[in-house]
């Protein structure tokens, strides 16, 4: 029988990066670094996931898959917002994009 | 020799999302991502989740990463100046990053057994951890008896049928929405 291993030091290590991920949305004003660092926080949960689905079964598992599919679409149709604002604005610096700022 | 090889990934894993978010260059930041992909990949796949650690290089680093490498270079920003807000913004992400590593933190402390006495909300439980959690177990008996593919597909066509099907329409949605985002005349 396998051992449970490494939940503390997994949970941990998905903490960090998800602080990571939070951090480099708010000191970056690239819309495509900012939609790495969205990837970034779902790779934290997915971890996270990953380390209870050794507990709880193929569950976690299962949900990360589902976060893959969501993150995927959300891929796609997020650059495809920024390649549609690129077209108009000529940036993707999201300081000189501020149309809805009241 | 397992641990060793945790903390070389999740070190390796931590320096790839820190370079990811420092690089000034978006195509750089692409890359040091990819290595952090790669890292949680190795990770996956030394927690038992072996086709979620294929899954990731596949689905990640094969299509998304892709996907953002093709619209960076589509849209030429390779020799962006920096883009690094400025004093307030970069205290703010400390305040904020600091507070939620602070909170977060604590799970380093967690064990299975004290996960255990949590959840039954009973100390005596940690102690015989065995049946705390029969799902794991459970787990590792299906991967034996049917293969690593088999355990998850297995409950994925069966009790997350439903969601499964469902995802199928969102990605439709997303389809549908990339293109009539990134076309110029419909």
């Amino acid at each position: 029988m396998e051992p449970i291993r490494f939940l503390g030091p997994t949970l941990a290590l998905s903490a960090i990066l998800f602080t990571l991920g939070v951090a480099g949305v708010l000191i970056r004003r690239n819309a495509i670094v900012l939609f790495m660092c969205i990837e970034i926080m779902l790779n934290a949960v997915n971890l996270s996931f990953i380390a209870f689905a050794q507990l709880y079964g193929v569950s976690g598992s299962i949900m990360v898959f589902f976060v893959m599919t969501v993150a995927a679409a959300e891929a796609a149709v997020g650059l495809a917002i920024i390649l549609s604002i690129f077209r108009h604005r000529q940036t993707v610096d999201l300081q000189n994009i501020n149309l809805l700022k009241g | 020799m397992a641990e060793f090889v945790f903390y070389l990934f999740a070190g390796a894993a931590v320096l790839g999302a820190a370079m990811c978010i420092l690089q000034r260059n978006p195509v750089v930041s692409a890359v040091w991502l990819m290595s952090m992909m790669f890292s949680l990949a190795a990770l996956f796949i030394l927690l038992g989740a072996q086709l979620i650690g294929i899954l990731q290089v596949l689905v990640y680093v094969g299509a998304i990463l892709v996907l953002f490498l093709f619209v960076v270079m589509l849209l030429n920003l390779g020799r962006a100046t920096s883009d690094l807000r400025g004093p307030a913004g970069i205290t703010a992400a400390v305040v904020i990053g600091g507070l939620l590593v602070i909170e977060l933190f604590a799970l380093w402390r967690y064990t299975p057994g004290r996960l255990a006495a949590e959840v039954a909300q009973a100390p005596q439980m940690a102690a015989q951890l065995e049946n705390a959690f029969p799902g794991g177990q459970l787990a590792q008996q299906a991967t034996e008896a049917n293969g690593v593919v088999g355990a998850i597909a297995a409950p994925m066509f069966q009790t997350y049928l439903v969601p499964f099907e469902i995802t199928s329409l969102l990605l439709l949605a997303a389809l549908i929405g990339a293109v009539v985002l990134a076309k110029r005349r419909i």
